[in-house]
């Protein structure tokens, strides 16, 4: 790896800003601080425009000759769709509230990574475009020409935001960047700029049903090999069921779960869980035709995030289910809070969702009709439902790393912190100000979790890594759990880089370790075949 | 120096000629004092009705709340009311707390490096302090400067001007509010100029509304303690003014032309500026919408049907491999 070492990123975090203004300070392309650009395979396959191979770093970018009148027009067309984007538009009044708010900008100290500037960028276009005061003041009222430098810094900087909505929590008028970095990708899809670690899962998503581009047979081997694993450690077979017509429940969950550690230890819990609770009359099938949870559409274009999310319902429909269950996911959830009903829906083919174990009705999911597997677990544990050793987590001491979208897109703050309780002794909090609706992103959501933009990742996801830096030397935590995929791939490198000796889990994989499931044999290692910590009387013994 | 701020500065020193020497040696004193205070307030009017109209028109196809704490969802968990309302109710609340108490500005912190690697936030208030003493001062100016529209003068206005000049500090007494307004006015300005990052994010436009509202109380406060008008011709002109029967009464000074005419500049400015945030902070969607978004279902009325890839052309696609595996197939090939 190329990417500097911790020390140097650190003293990179100047926050100093340049004499000459931002918006004569043209944009630096800088490897290490982007994702590559978007195979032309996927983009066409999806049928979007401007296919073609091209490189962020070449000069000439192989746009349509009418580029300038294809943003003009999209531009209107979104100001006019869009209310948010309208008022968010005209109402900064640039009070700086949000600068040092944002991770990327603490991490990078680059002035326009502030999400002030950030949606200036646009900003300046919209005044020059369509403002009165715009086109008569012109640069006084904050106003620019569209350039092609205009657009390569869109590209770079709209590419250097999660859309985790931090900023919005503190902006006296609730602008939301996330809202301006959606348009602003919209209209760079227009032109066929998007990236490749979006393009390219949304391209498999939409072919195989998941990012990863897992074929459904492949699906099944996966879990399969899930369910070996599964019977060495606790001595019980799992028995799942695919795309099973009948069934009670469909189980949606991201795909990063089945295909990589840690993720895969998550996937394991949900197994484990669904076994446990057969026998009690839970009735749930895994879909490999939605088999993804997330939704990179969400970065690439409203459109496309319909396109994409629509299949969950279709699945759900097709088999006949009574409702869907999800796993644990960031923007999944951003999506199905705040999107799935309105675009997809209403889901009267389905019963609003109540639990088969406890008898919960789930009034706040009555009409999306998808339930969040921590608000499920939850209610289990309640009612006293899961048979729970929490000391089988005690070789591990737990914080919990609030993903931005359940956080300030949905806010399920205290299910997993109330399960969290439930299945591990020792859990630590990190400070409030990182926590909670005022989370640290990864650094790497909204499909930033490529491998060639590490300097960009390490430095994004620096203030969260700092927070659990600061638990880990206060209370010893090495493991820091979260409610997020994207999470459980992008935090292990980043604990790799700023805190060592700190790993990362899903939460499920927390309750499976601590689920005393009928008929297993005696634990002696958590679900990665970690040594369990002895207990104090069987020390004795030894 | 900086051209931003500079511009704005020599805009309003501009500004302030025009008006004095328009007045005091061209003797424009009905350009200045009947044609442009209503051709401001047509402008304020029309272009402030478009704008939030025009807001108003655009539909809100996502709920996209920002979500500030604990969502409603099981019966034991004690949802946040206000910070993730799921009721008209808790949104009214929410807006109310945000428009009259600046809420999300008072979560506000400061980040800082310390130690070298160690990460601080600290809770940051000045900047929420001083804007509601600049909101609040300006407020209270505007409903006192109703005793030179209104005759008699309400019992409301005398006592709110009671409750303003209660320290009774010299004659005529001191208007707290006037004092407060320039102090507010000179914070939120320095920190624009001496703080680098806002230094850096400022804008022309920034700057001007800053200098234009302090050109204004300075104005006003020289009319009040310093310089002698003639008070009872200025309540003349501004009678007329609000009852459709302007006068120019002789004797009024330059300096309160000058006055007049930064207040129209002002309202004529409004509806094209950055001061629309006074109307669009009602219309944020962040904001103004309930969260109970998986409970109730938002209409997006451009929601239109999209292409998809069906089942269908899926198991199509891969029905051999399905049956391979074992998996259930709808078409058996």
């Amino acid at each position: 790896m190329s990417e500097p070492r911790p020390d140097e990123l650190i003293r990179k975090m100047e926050h100093k800003s340049p004499q000459k203004g931002w918006m004569d300070t043209p944009v630096n392309i800088r490897k290490g601080m982007y994702c590559y650009a978007s195979n032309p395979k996927s983009v066409e396959y999806l049928g979007l425009p401007n296919a073609r191979a091209w490189n962020p770093l070449d000069v000439d970018w192989k746009l349509p000759p009418d580029w300038k009148e294809i943003i003009h027009k999209g531009f209107r067309e979104r100001l006019d769709k869009f209310r948010s984007f309208k008022i968010f538009m005209d109402v900064c009044v640039r009070c700086g509230a949000c600068a040092d708010k944002c991770h990327f900008f603490i991490g990078t100290g680059d002035p326009k990574n502030m999400p002030v500037l950030r949606a200036e960028l646009l900003r300046s276009i919209y005044r020059n475009d369509f403002t009165v005061a715009g086109k008569i003041f012109g640069k006084l009222a904050g106003a620019r020409e569209m350039t092609i430098d205009v657009l390569k810094e869109w590209w770079y900087y709209l590419f250097q935001c999660t859309e985790c909505r931090r900023c919005s929590v503190f902006c006296p008028y609730g602008i939301d960047t996330a809202e301006i970095t959606i348009m602003g990708r919209e209209l760079l899809n227009l032109l066929g700029l998007n990236i490749d670690w979006i393009a390219t899962p949304v391209a498999n998503c939409y072919r195989t049903g998941n990012h990863l581009g897992i074929q459904p047979h492949a699906y099944k081997d996966m879990i399969d090999f899930f369910i070996e694993d599964i019977e060495e450690v606790t001595g019980v077979k799992v028995d799942p069921s695919f795309n099973q017509k009948g069934a009670d429940i469909l189980f949606i969950t991201p795909s990063g779960d089945v295909f990589a550690d840690p993720g895969t230890y998550t996937a394991m819990g949900y197994l484990i869980l669904f076994h446990y609770l057969k026998e009690m009359g839970l009735n749930v099938t895994w879909s490999t035709y939605a088999s993804e949870g997330g939704n990179f559409g969400f970065f690439t274009s409203h459109e496309t995030m319909k396109r994409l999310n629509k299949k969950m319902y279709a699945e759900a429909k097709r088999l006949g289910v009574k409702w869907i269950l999800g796993g644990e996911c960031g923007h999944m959830w951003r999506v199905v809070n705040q999107y799935m009903d309105t675009m997809n829906g209403p889901a009267d083919f389905l019963e609003v969702p109540v639990s088969p174990i406890t008898g919960t009705r789930f009034e706040n999911a009555k009409s999306t009709k998808m339930v969040h597997i921590a608000e499920f677990m939850a209610d289990l544990i309640k009612h006293k439902k899961l048979n729970l050793d929490p000391s089988r987590n005690d070789h591990l001491k737990v914080t919990y790393h609030d993903s931005c979208n359940p956080a300030r897109g949905m806010g399920m703050l205290e299910e997993p912190r109330y399960v969290m309780k439930n299945v591990c002794n020792n859990f630590y909090e990190m400070p409030p100000n990182t926590i909670r609706e005022q989370t640290f992103c990864c650094g790497s959501g909204s499909g930033l979790n490529a491998g060639e933009n590490m300097e960009q990742r390490m430095a994004g996801g620096f203030p969260r890594a700092n927070a659990v830096k600061h638990v880990h030397e206060k209370y010893g935590v090495n493991m820091l759990s979260c409610v997020c995929a994207v999470d459980r791939a992008a935090l292990p490198p980043l604990m790799d880089y700023w805190v060592p000796e700190v790993g990362v889990c899903g939460l499920t994989e927390l309750v499976a370790n601590a689920l005393v499931v009928p008929g297993e044999a005696e634990r002696t290692t958590d679900l990665r075949g970690e040594e369990l910590q002895v207990k104090e009387e069987e020390d004795k013994n030894v | 120096m900086n051209i931003n701020y500079l511009a704005s500065l020599i805009a309003v020193i501009v500004l302030f000629l025009l008006a004095y020497v328009g007045v005091e040696a061209a003797g424009l004193r009905y350009f200045f004092g009947v044609l442009l205070p209503y051709l401001a307030v047509i402008i304020f009017i029309v272009g402030f009705v478009k704008k939030i109209v025009g807001w108003a028109k655009t539909p809100v196809p996502f709920p996209i709340p920002t979500t500030c704490g604990q969502q409603e969802t099981l019966s034991w968990i004690k949802p946040a009311k206000i910070d993730n309302p799921t009721t008209g109710f808790g949104v009214f609340v929410r807006m109310l707390l945000e428009i009259l108490f600046f809420r999300s500005l008072f979560r506000n912190t400061k980040m800082e490096l310390r130690e070298g690697d160690k990460l601080s936030y600290e809770w940051e208030k000045w900047l929420w302090l001083f804007a509601l003493a600049f909101h609040y001062s300006f407020l209270t100016v505007l409903l006192r400067h109703l005793r030179f529209f209104l005759e008699p003068v309400p019992g409301c206005v005398k006592f709110l001007e009671s409750m303003d000049g209660f320290l009774q500090i010299g004659l005529p007494g001191i208007m707290i509010s006037g004092i407060l307004l320039l102090a507010a006015l000179l914070f939120l300005l320095l920190r624009r100029i001496f703080i680098p990052q806002i230094r850096y994010i400022s804008l022309a436009s920034d700057y001007f509304p800053l200098f234009l509202i302090m050109g204004i109380a300075i104005t006003g406060i020289l009319m009040r303690y310093f310089i002698r008008v003639d008070i009872a011709g200025i309540k003349e002109l501004t009678i007329g003014l609000v009852t459709f029967h302007p006068i120019i009464p002789d004797g009024i000074g330059g300096l309160f032309y000058v006055h007049l005419f930064f207040v129209s500049v002002f309202i004529a400015y409004f509806p094209f500026s950055k001061l629309m945030h006074a109307g669009g902070i009602f219309m944020s969607p962040t904001r103004n919408l309930t969260t109970n978004t998986r409970a109730t279902r938002h209409i997006n009325p451009w929601n239109y049907d999209v292409k998809v890839h069906t089942y269908e052309e899926y198991e199509d696609e891969f029905r051999e491999k399905m049956i391979g595996a074992g998996l259930p197939v709808e078409k058996e090939s």
